[in-house]
């Protein structure tokens, strides 16, 4: 066979391994809710009080920008402000566990496992941080709610 | 002098595809040790709070010094127009390549968190020696291989010149920046000092020369091709010339420390009453790597000269790594001197030699960088024209119709 | 371009360059791709409200924070301020002593020719030039506008330069995987850490927990304040009474002073 031949006959063996993946790879079924597809779509718990800090849409695609911004700002000028604070986060999003405390990350019904695990997406922010709050805390309550109180978190916690 | 022709190996032998797969299994050790250190955290090595750099920095620092003077071979060529090392200048180049790599590889895996080592590429603290030598030793890739480009390709080669002196320069910042990593470290008495950067830089010719012969030795062994005594004959006595500035520069060193009466104490640990480092001083860097290669080379009676030359170099990146043991740990397990003339214990240790052993996933992560540095010569070699087909003595020797009468 | 290099003109230029045109559409969208995340950033701060901003100001050099330690007071064997530490820090031992943390220490000094010994605290200095700043690679390890010396773990790569550099042997490196931080102290395996002067504590107006322990149960002998502010006790103790910097010969001028050395 010629090169030229050779050339397209391996254009065509590409073209067609790639068009077989992608029918194989749409024919698969969609992701349910209940698990019985592949991936198991995340059960998201819901947080606690009204709303989070920002609304849902805003949150799944800057939540990492909003908090990378707030980490460098409380490290180097030590602003501590509660609204983008991962302490606040993790107190507001924990997921109660079988022993009467929040679950770490340990457990695949961690908040943010949950939808970590589903995207696919490793984070390392719990390699350093601790993935649920200290026992006495409460959340500050920065929207009003029933279950957790307004004003200060509890004293000797910052 | 004749043309010279270069050639890949051919490389389809058992025995080639034996070290191969010798040297790929070393790798796979090194990634396995890496992999190890990284999941449990490095409690499983023998580092610790007091000796934190050990065994796999000093491997990495031995093949990035011995990087740096590996690419001397072609400076001597291309930058000081001495025409017998011209042919020698392509295999000097992937010789750096390689061990820079090996080198480099083995300080990643050993990081406490080498996934970060983009972090660690995007952000830079410019008063910080160690940021400036990243900058260097990625530089200095780049460096190089636009040097062997420039050989490899006859109509640039016009070229190769500016840029050999541009890699001889690259070579000496760059050396002297890994110098500088321990001497500008005012804090430890073994470290502090000015003289790290030439030493380093004596040390890097010594070594890397060294390591290419070896490395040339073995591969005209291993495929056949003629090797002039004439070439290793000048190699073997600049070997000497290095060899001997390292004992000098070494032996400035030791002396100026010791009439500085507050680095006394480090001195006596080193040279006197250290244990380990004590013994690997005289017995492993002065008298292995130092003396005994010096006579080797100037004693070698004509007719076993390559033999001779092959363990000089040997005995040489012997006591390299002994050299760099004593520096590197040994400085370390001196403790730090905070409050003078008094005695000091705590539960951190104070006042008390640090104790260090070298672990295995140490070692393993340490003989891969080396391993990885074989494995990128190996297949360079083969895949590329790095090789003149032959260094025999009527081949390059310019001087060889005038001396010998014979073409 | 549909000029070509020889003279021939081969035909007539149109009236926009179709090229040109696209190759400036892609550099806006690029632009624009570019400026989005800074624009979001910025919006994201803009939209803070401005109480935030007042409370939680960032923090200026007007102030450095110190600590006068008087060894007269120092007994040997109390070690309340190891025990503080740690239990406010979360920091477990593993039985491993070489490679087990340790942000404070009492260190017990003699002296040979008189016989006369004395117990410290060491810990980290809080240098105002620290050479561990100045070597680390990555920036991780920096000096906040208070003068308290920190390593931003996540910055930090783990490769133990500053450990190397420290001249009082004041930072550890984290040897194993850890579980269950303090949510005020996070650290994490391949990092190294070092006395954080307990930041959380003194960015809500409070003493580190050494220092309170030894107020609380020990000798009393640490004091903590503000060095830049003329009024504050410490300041006053420090021009009253001689007290001296651990390796005052480095010229990193720490913050940690110690009387009756």
């Amino acid at each position: 066979m010629t090169p030229r031949r050779n050339t397209f006959v391996m254009i065509a063996v590409v073209l067609v391994c790639m068009t077989s993946l992608a029918i194989v790879a749409s024919a698969a079924e969609k992701p349910q809710s209940s698990g019985s597809g592949r991936v198991p779509m995340p059960v998201i718990s819901p947080g606690q009080g009204d709303s989070c800090v920002e609304d849902t849409d805003f949150m799944r695609r800057n939540h990492m920008l909003v908090l990378k911004h707030q980490r460098d700002q409380t490290m180097h000028e030590g602003i501590r402000s509660k609204k983008y604070s991962l302490k606040e986060c993790v107190t507001c999003h924990a997921v109660p566990g079988p022993d009467s405390r929040p679950v770490t990350t340990s457990s695949p019904q961690h908040f943010c496992r949950s939808c970590h695990d589903y995207a696919a997406v490793s984070i390392d922010c719990f390699q350093c941080h601790a993935s649920r709050p200290d026992p006495d805390v409460l959340p500050s309550g920065h929207a009003p709610s029933s279950t957790s109180p307004d004003g200060p978190v509890a004293e000797g916690i910052e | 002098m004749k043309r010279i022709i270069y050639s890949e190996i051919d490389g389809n032998s058992k025995p080639f595809y034996a070290l191969a797969a010798l040297l790929g299994a070393f790798v796979l050790a090194a990634l396995a040790s890496a992999f190890y250190m990284e999941h449990y955290g490095h409690y499983v090595t023998g580092m610790n709070n007091q000796v934190v750099w050990g065994m796999p920095h000093v491997f990495a620092f031995f093949l990035i010094i011995a990087s740096s003077g590996a690419l001397n071979v072609a400076s001597i060529g291309t930058v000081f127009g001495k025409k017998i090392y011209k042919p020698l200048g392509r295999l000097s180049g992937l010789l750096a390549i390689a061990l820079l790599l090996g080198g480099l590889t083995i300080l990643v895996l050993d990081l406490g968190r080498p996934d970060r080592l983009i972090v660690a590429m995007l952000n830079y603290n410019f008063k910080s020696i160690f940021a400036w030598n990243i900058f260097l030793y990625v530089g200095f890739i780049a460096v190089i291989a636009l040097y062997v480009w420039l050989q490899m390709e006859r109509r640039m080669n016009r070229f190769a010149r500016l840029a050999g002196t541009l890699a001889f320069f690259w070579r000496l910042v760059l050396t002297t920046g890994t110098g500088s990593i321990l001497g500008f470290l005012v804090a430890r008495e073994a470290y502090d000092s000015a003289i790290m950067a030439p030493l380093f830089i004596a040390m890097s010719f010594s070594f890397g020369l060294a390591a290419y012969l070896l490395v040339l030795m073995a591969i005209c062994r291993g495929t056949g091709r003629e090797l002039g005594d004439t070439v290793i004959l000048r190699m073997g006595r600049l070997l000497g010339v290095f060899v001997g500035s390292v004992l000098y520069l070494t032996a400035i060193q030791h002396l100026a420390n010791i009439y500085a009466a507050q680095h006394a104490g480090v001195e006596r640990f080193i040279l006197l009453d250290g244990g380990i480092f004590t013994s690997l001083f005289w017995i492993g860097q002065v008298f292995i790597g130092g003396l005994l290669p010096l006579l080797l080379v100037y004693r070698t009676p004509k007719q076993n000269l390559q033999r001779g030359v092959a363990i000089a170099s040997a005995l040489v990146i012997a006591g390299g790594f002994a050299q760099l043991y004593v520096l590197i740990v040994g400085g370390q397990s001196y403790p730090l001197n905070l409050f003078p003339g008094m005695e000091v214990s705590s539960s951190f240790f104070d006042g008390a030699v640090a104790t260090y052993a070298p672990s295995l996933p140490e070692v393993g992560l340490g003989l891969g960088g080396v391993a990885l540095a074989g494995l990128i010569i190996l297949v360079g070699i083969k895949v590329l024209r790095f090789l003149p087909t032959t260094l025999a003595n009527a081949a390059i020797d310019p001087h060889h119709e005038v001396t010998t009468g014979r073409p | 371009m549909s000029r070509k290099t020889d003279n021939t003109q081969t035909q007539e230029s149109p009236d926009f360059d179709p090229q040109r045109r696209s190759f400036l559409g892609a550099m806006a969208t690029a632009a624009g791709l570019t400026l989005a995340p800074g624009v979001i950033l910025y919006s994201i701060t803009k939209s803070q409200p401005t109480e935030a901003r007042e409370l939680y100001a960032a923090v200026s050099s007007d102030v450095r924070w110190g600590m006068l330690i008087d060894l007269g007071r120092c007994e040997s064997g109390c070690d309340d301020c190891v025990s503080a530490c740690a239990k406010e820090n979360g920091l477990r031992g593993h039985g491993r002593p070489t490679t087990d943390a340790q942000w404070i220490r009492k260190v017990d000094i003699k002296d040979p020719q008189t016989g006369n010994s004395k117990s410290l605290p060491m810990l980290c200095q809080h240098c105002e030039n620290p050479p561990c700043v100045d070597v680390c690679p990555t920036g991780a390890s920096f000096k906040r506008a208070d003068g308290i010396v920190l390593v931003d773990k996540h910055t930090c790569i783990g490769c133990r330069y500053c450990m190397m550099a420290c001249p009082y042997k004041a930072r550890s490196f984290v040897h194993e995987v850890l579980e269950d931080q303090k949510s005020f102290a996070p650290r994490g395996k391949g990092t190294v850490e070092s006395c954080t002067l307990c930041v959380h504590r003194i960015d809500s107006d409070r003493l580190p927990a050494c220092v309170e322990a030894c107020s609380d149960t020990g000798g009393g002998a640490m004091l903590f304040g503000d060095l830049n502010n003329p009024d504050s006790e410490i300041s006053k103790r420090v021009a009253k009474y001689a007290s001296q910097q651990i390796r005052a010969d480095l010229g990193l001028k720490p913050g940690i002073r110690y009387r009756n050395l």
